[in-house]
């Protein structure tokens, strides 16, 4: 048998997860889609004495328009995300960056949630939550409260969340108006990628507005560079503006080296494709616009 | 295959009792699953660590569905959970408990192959064999949603699936050409 010995509850409700969360503190640990936590597992890396498996809580699985956000429950598979059609209408980010997550094997099991709650470094949605400045719902022993992403992701695979915790909710804002792309390279279709970027602009004549650049890949949690989204505010997104973001982008990111891609090519792609992504997310904001 | 046909349950419900509201549950170390496996429903009490390809493989008896990284990466496990395909090792039994899961032993007999198997045959698709049978389960589900695809969608498609003989040339003819035996030309 290739997972250590545990013991296993499925609570059917967040009530009863939280309980159990309460009840076993560190010592439990959640289990939602398992496309991380399963391997981790296989390979005895790590050892929880408890798991507490959401996939019979289905009050988590849904995915609706609230208050100029979209509202995914923890528990909504990666793929049926990836089919909704509200996502396509107003989460485009996340439409362009779910089928670059693992493979529609993965996806079928992987969560919106626990993708987030993972914050694996190299995933796509931490990068894309970020963008869009989402939030993520958590309920825990002193009730219920919202994070936002810029605050969530602490560090590699380390969260704001406690033991106690529960991420139940991951809140996306639409921003109505905005051309928005998500780019990577990875080593195949479905890896995790190497470097991936998000871009979102708005153009107002030609002058690109609200602009954001977030990246993965590139340090212990996603990032965004203020100083690259700097140099393209409120200019037209010219060959000599965008050499200038891609020479930004690659100063400003400190990556590490590892044995898929050294820091310097990690920084030369990040620049690359943050110029894709910027050029792509201008085309389509001219289409919206 | 004895074990695993004297395990095989007479038809039966889910094993599992819904827990009330407010009630809690205990955590345990074994439990009773009944997975509906091509048809067949297989009762067995189980370790909670066991894996669904491990029940499908020890408990069930059917070993066509393979194991070779066990984490993820190489597809030889996938199989299909409620029509949808998934990775085996990379699930508990006991999630599985009241699913329906297709393995590639519901696809065709060695006299009667699956128009995907004849497929795989005759563009050798195959060396070794370790890999098919993930290789048919996830062609099986993308060609469900993607009935004429271009070879990029195929490559696209198997890209979870690692084969470490054949190479992928052979592949992804068989599954272009199992998509017009199947759909026609359209």
């Amino acid at each position: 048998m290739k997972p250590p010995p545990f013991r296993y509850a499925a609570p059917t409700s967040v009530d009863q997860a939280l309980a159990l969360l309460s009840a076993f503190g560190p010592e439990a640990k959640v289990l939602a889609g398992g496309q991380s936590l399963m391997p981790l597992l296989n390979l005895r890396l790590v050892r929880p004495g408890v798991l507490v498996d959401l996939n019979r809580v289905r009050e988590l699985d849904y995915i609706r328009e609230d208050d100029g956000e979209v509202a995914i429950g923890a528990m909504t598979r990666q793929r049926t995300a990836e089919r909704s059609a509200l996502v396509r209408r107003l989460l485009p980010l996340l439409a362009d960056a779910l089928p670059l997550v693992g493979h529609p094997p993965i996806r079928t099991r992987g969560t919106v949630g626990g993708s987030i709650a993972h914050a694996d470094p190299s995933a796509e949605l931490p990068a894309v939550l970020l963008a869009l400045d989402g939030s993520v719902v958590v309920r825990g022993p002193a009730g219920t409260r919202r994070i936002p992403a810029a605050d969530f992701f602490v560090s590699y695979l380390t969260t704001a969340l406690a033991p106690e915790d529960l991420l139940v909710e991951v809140r996306f804002p639409a921003h109505p108006g905005a051309g928005t792309a998500f780019m990577e390279v990875a080593r195949r279709h479905g890896d995790y990628a190497l470097v991936g970027a998000a871009a979102l602009v708005r153009l107002r004549d030609g002058r690109c507005q609200g602009v954001r650049l977030a990246f993965t890949g590139v340090g212990p949690t996603p990032v965004r560079v203020a100083e690259a989204e700097a140099a393209v505010e409120g200019r037209e997104l010219t060959p000599a503006v965008a050499a200038e973001v891609r020479k930004v982008v690659a100063a400003r990111l400190e990556p590490d080296s590892d044995i898929h891609a050294s820091a310097e090519y990690r920084r030369e792609v990040a620049g690359v494709l943050a110029e894709r992504a910027l050029r792509r997310a201008a085309d389509r904001a001219r289409e919206v616009g | 295959m004895a074990g695993g046909a004297a395990r095989e349950a007479r038809n039966r419900g889910r094993a599992r009792a819904p827990a009330g509201p407010g009630v809690s549950v205990s955590p345990v170390s074994r439990q009773e699953v009944a997975v509906r496996i091509n048809g067949t429903v297989y009762r067995d009490e189980v370790d909670v660590r066991t894996t669904l390809a491990d029940f499908i493989r020890g408990c069930a008896g059917l070993t066509g569905t393979h194991l070779g990284c066990e984490h993820g990466v190489c597809g030889a496990c996938t199989v299909l959970l409620d029509g949808e395909p998934v990775r085996s090792c990379l699930m508990l039994a006991v999630q599985a408990d009241g699913a329906e899961i297709t393995t590639v032993e519901s696809l065709g007999t060695p006299e009667r192959l699956h128009p995907l198997q004849e497929a795989f045959r005759d563009h050798h698709g195959l060396q070794c064999g370790f890999c098919t049978p993930g290789f048919l389960m996830t062609a099986l589900a993308f060609l469900r949603e993607h009935p004429h695809p271009t070879e990029a969608q195929i490559r696209e498609a198997i890209a979870g699936n690692l084969c470490r003989c054949t190479g992928y040339q052979g592949i992804v003819e068989a599954i272009a050409d199992a998509a017009r035996r199947m759909h026609g030309d359209g």
